[in-house]
């Protein structure tokens, strides 16, 4: 990861999803959408950046448990906590966008929150969440670090396992205003291409790729400045 | 909660014919694959009429369960006298959920550390977790059972279709008691109790939960059918978790 290429492509794209998917007036007209389907930019971008930075997380600890060597551990965990402040974002995104479309005006946002709540795609969202909030309490309890490292391996494996399921199982269970749910189809509506208006794509596809670049960087400089402080516990770890 | 059972002779009479068992069948080296086979399957039987023997001789830990699921239902019917079907059905399984917890939590946590490394000697981790899986599949199909039938005497009984209830309570049960050995392997592992069970096993039962109860709200009308995909997709589930057991439990269990 010292290559450095990609964080200036990480930075054009994202000074490029800011200003055009801010101000390039292409979106089309949704009556009751309007403008906040910009949000499409940020708040779907964080989910896939999520899923992604879990996916990697899950992939560095398969690492582990093969070699052993205790550098995939701490990549492991630094990717789950940065999907974790992905998630929240996209947690946040959600809610500044649901405001405007989903919530009763004529109440107070507070009163339509148990119905919002039981959204589908916020059940999945906060599953994903809470297995990960596990992880770190399961691994950060344990003091022994090889023991540390193995378990919290163990758990990341077996719960992404049915992670994944969980995503495409509770669609088809429940009623859902979100795009993407309806007819009991489920799926993602960001992957469903006649969802979206083909000149949003120049846009999004770009974004996605700026924010989970985005991601990786933020990882990368966590897992460094961990291998710093750890450097004390094994002699030779790697450069970056 | 569990003492260390290592001062409980009484349960382990049996020891000296347990280690003949499974040493017998670890030292011999067979050609033939059948009689390996056989042989798998003679120590995961063994290892689990040990933890059957166990469970008869110390029945306290057994009562333990009964006496919770009964306290939790009598303190149910206290606060809740006739539901409706849609509350009826969610009690039931969140009920279901906590007895899980509660009868399998033990399964792992009352092996001594001394105990796991003479089993680590003379069995393989795929053997072990196989006769601790099949074991409490049927613990808390006993208890499912039993929790059933309190619940309906307390809380009346609002099922029409009895039979594909009690298939669903089986199916559910066996779902449950699945997850949480495996659960109960990595909190014993991580030497916690069975609140980190808890957390940990939450996110990851909720899908299962909600198929249950979404399968199992079709009980109260005849004229609905039980959703096929559901059960389908528990059953999937359920191959999924012995699945990732058989591969996972090896890296637990290395000290």
């Amino acid at each position: 990861m010292n290559k450095w290429w990609w964080k200036i492509l990480c930075i054009i794209l994202l000074l490029y999803t800011l200003t055009a998917g801010l101000l390039w007036n292409n979106v089309p007209r949704v009556p009751n959408l309007q403008e906040t389907i910009r949000n499409l930019y940020f708040h779907v971008c964080m989910w896939f950046a999520m899923m992604i930075l879990f996916t990697a997380s899950v992939v560095q600890a398969v690492k582990y448990l093969r070699t052993n060597d205790l550098q995939y551990d701490i990549r492991s965990r630094e990717f789950a906590v940065t999907g974790i402040v992905f998630g929240i974002l996209g947690y946040a995104t959600g809610t500044i966008w649901m405001s405007y479309t989903w919530a009763d005006p004529n109440t107070p946002t507070t009163a339509s929150f148990s119905q919002i709540a039981k959204e589908p795609k916020l059940i999945g969202a906060a599953i994903a969440l809470l297995i990960y909030f596990a992880y770190l309490v399961l691994r950060d309890s344990i003091s022994d670090i090889d023991k540390k490292a193995r378990i919290g391996a163990v758990y990341n494996i077996f719960a992404f396992a049915f992670l994944f399921p969980a995503i495409w199982i509770i669609p088809r269970l429940l009623p859902s205003l979100h795009p993407g749910g309806e007819g009991g189809e489920g799926g993602n509506p960001a992957l469903n291409y006649k969802d979206l208006a083909p000149q949003m794509r120049t846009v999004f596809y770009p974004a996605i790729i700026g924010w989970t670049l985005l991601g990786v960087w933020i990882t990368s400089l966590k897992v460094r400045m961990r291998f710093l402080k750890e450097k004390n516990l094994i002699e030779q770890w790697p450069e970056k | 909660m569990y003492p260390d059972s290592s001062n409980h002779g009484g349960g382990l009479r049996n020891y000296s014919k347990l280690k003949y068992f499974l040493g017998n069948s670890f030292l011999r080296i067979c050609p033939n694959k059948s009689i390996e086979l056989s042989k798998k399957m003679k120590q995961i039987f063994t290892l689990f009429k040990k933890d059957l023997l166990l469970e008869i001789r110390q029945q306290y830990a057994f009562y333990g369960v009964l006496l919770y699921v009964g306290a939790t239902i009598f303190v149910l019917y206290m606060a809740i006298e006739s539901p409706d079907n849609r509350t009826w059905i969610g009690l039931f399984w969140i009920i279901q959920l906590f007895i899980s917890i509660n009868a399998v939590a033990k399964s792992f946590l009352q092996e001594s550390r001394s105990r796991m490394l003479y089993y680590h000697s003379i069995v393989s981790p795929q053997n072990f977790v196989l006769a601790k899986l099949l074991f409490n599949s049927l613990l808390m199909l006993v208890m499912s059972l039993l929790s059933m039938v309190l619940f309906s005497l307390f809380l009346t009984y609002p099922v029409q279709k009895t039979v594909a209830f009690i298939g669903l309570v089986f199916l559910g049960g066996w779902s449950l008691s699945l997850v949480f050995t495996f659960l109960a392997a990595i909190a014993a592992k991580a030497q916690q109790n069975a609140a980190i069970m808890a957390i940990l096993g939450f996110p990851i039962i909720i899908p299962q939960l909600l198929l249950l109860m979404s399968a199992s709200s079709t009980v109260f009308n005849l004229k609905v059918a039980v959703p096929l995909t559901n059960v389908l997709m528990l059953f999937a589930s359920d191959v999924l978790v012995i699945l990732l057991s058989l591969i996972l439990f090896p890296f637990l269990w290395k000290d």
